[in-house]
């Protein structure tokens, strides 16, 4: 932790709703739920814990405290034995980017019992300045300091790609030529069978453009990663679980730490849901297993907070 | 401008809210509320001048950002507001920098 919190790492975003652990071994990834951490401690793998939209600032009818949920998700992931490798926030620490918001999701990050925490941006955290606070926190060691970045754990090779950085036109992400060269680079000297995990804030799938529910320009990332015989894509911003599968690909959300927002088309817009306390901590936190078909089963857990 | 605003809020009730649209973006003191992630009115015509107060109403924040840098707010949410007072005349479109589909516009007469 000395360590992490020297670095900065914990600073960051909160992340709502969700924890979900995962574990990989022998490059087939799989997940459990929190709080059950003697279920998959998969023999000679490891595991990793996904946070995401944390929104702290949020008050709302869904939830008085989004600061609040994100310590009890904390104190679930510190419950975990063994503990989980690194922690990545897939965007939205913030609420409105409030003066200060930065701050408390930094220091009830520190509370985490990881090595690390991986960040990448969610356009709650940039909207006000460009993402200038954000990357003077957390774009050091990233690729020119843009917030990108990848890295090995255990023969498993993680992206994590900045989409909101781009937030114009009708609202949708988009990662830029730019990003999308650094990967093609990225992953060139990769073998086929190396497991990949990419990891974005606004899904990199077309979950529902109308509320740019998408990344406009994420189909040419994706094409490099067709070669790969495992990829999952994690993604935050719907705050809620949706799943897809296409070929070795396997798209997943994260439900929020703070509040759920409606299915896609289900409401006349987006954002959060307006319901009560007790209803929402379970849309934070409905567990669910998927198993995937094919030569590396992908099961994905989500557990809840209430 | 005041007195024309009180008269048609006599008015009947779906005439009124039309009309109060129209009258109200003249008055001294004219609101542009944010809900459902909407601006409304859409648009808003005011004389040199004005002072114009946006108020978010969504538990979403979201703000008032020119299109072309003349004024921006900063994040709104929870019944935050901002003012805005517009010294010369003619059209100023603004948009939510958090969701950049929500346009709409002022006129400055």
């Amino acid at each position: 932790m000395d360590r992490i919190d020297r670095r900065g790492f914990l600073e960051c975003m909160a992340w709502a709703g969700t924890g979900v652990v995962w574990a990989a071994a022998g490059g087939v990834l799989s997940s459990r739920p929190i709080g059950r951490a003697e279920a998959a401690a998969a023999a000679g793998g490891f595991s990793f814990v996904q946070i995401s939209d944390t929104h702290v600032g949020f008050k709302g009818e869904a939830n008085k405290d989004a600061a609040a949920t994100l310590q009890q998700v904390v104190d679930r992931v510190n419950a975990l034995r063994p503990a989980p490798a690194f922690v990545l926030h897939t965007g939205d620490q913030t609420h409105g980017q409030k003066a200060g918001a930065f701050d408390t999701v930094a220091e009830i990050l520190k509370g985490v019992r990881a090595e690390r925490v991986f960040y990448v941006p969610g356009e709650h955290d940039v909207f006000l300045d460009g993402g200038r606070e954000y990357l003077s926190r957390y774009g050091q060691g990233t690729v020119g300091g843009r917030g990108w970045q990848s890295f090995d754990y255990q023969g498993t090779h993680f992206v994590g790609l900045v989409n909101v950085l781009r937030y114009k036109g009708e609202g949708m992400g988009s990662l830029g030529d730019e990003q999308i060269e650094w990967l093609e680079k990225d992953l060139t000297p990769l073998s086929s069978s190396t497991p990949l995990v990419i990891f974005a804030h606004v899904p990199l799938w077309a979950v529902y453009p109308k509320w740019g529910w998408t990344t406009e320009d994420a189909g040419r990332a994706l094409g490099y990663l067709q070669r790969f015989g495992s990829v999952t894509v994690l993604n935050g911003h719907v705050h809620q679980v949706l799943r897809k599968v296409e070929g070795a690909i396997s798209f997943h959300t994260a439900m929020s730490t703070a509040f759920p927002q409606p299915a896609p088309g289900s409401a006349p817009a987006p954002g959060p849901m307006k319901i009560p306390e007790t209803e929402a901590r379970r849309m934070i936190g409905v567990t669910d297993v998927t198993y995937v078909p094919g030569t590396h089963p992908l099961a994905v857990v989500d557990s809840t907070l209430g | 401008m005041k007195q024309r605003a009180t008269v048609v809020g006599l008015m009947g009730a779906g005439i009124t809210a039309l009309l109060i649209g129209v009258h109200a973006e003249a008055a001294k003191a004219p609101t542009v509320g944010i809900e459902h992630f909407t601006y409304a009115p859409a648009t808003l015509t005011v004389s040199v001048g004005t002072r114009v107060t946006w108020v978010n109403h969504d538990e979403e924040p979201h703000t008032v950002t020119s299109a072309t840098g003349a004024f921006a707010s900063s994040g709104l949410v929870n019944e935050d507001s901002f003012a805005q007072t517009f010294g010369k005349p003619g059209t100023y479109q603004y948009f939510c920098a958090l969701h950049p589909h929500m346009k709409a516009t002022v006129v400055v007469r």
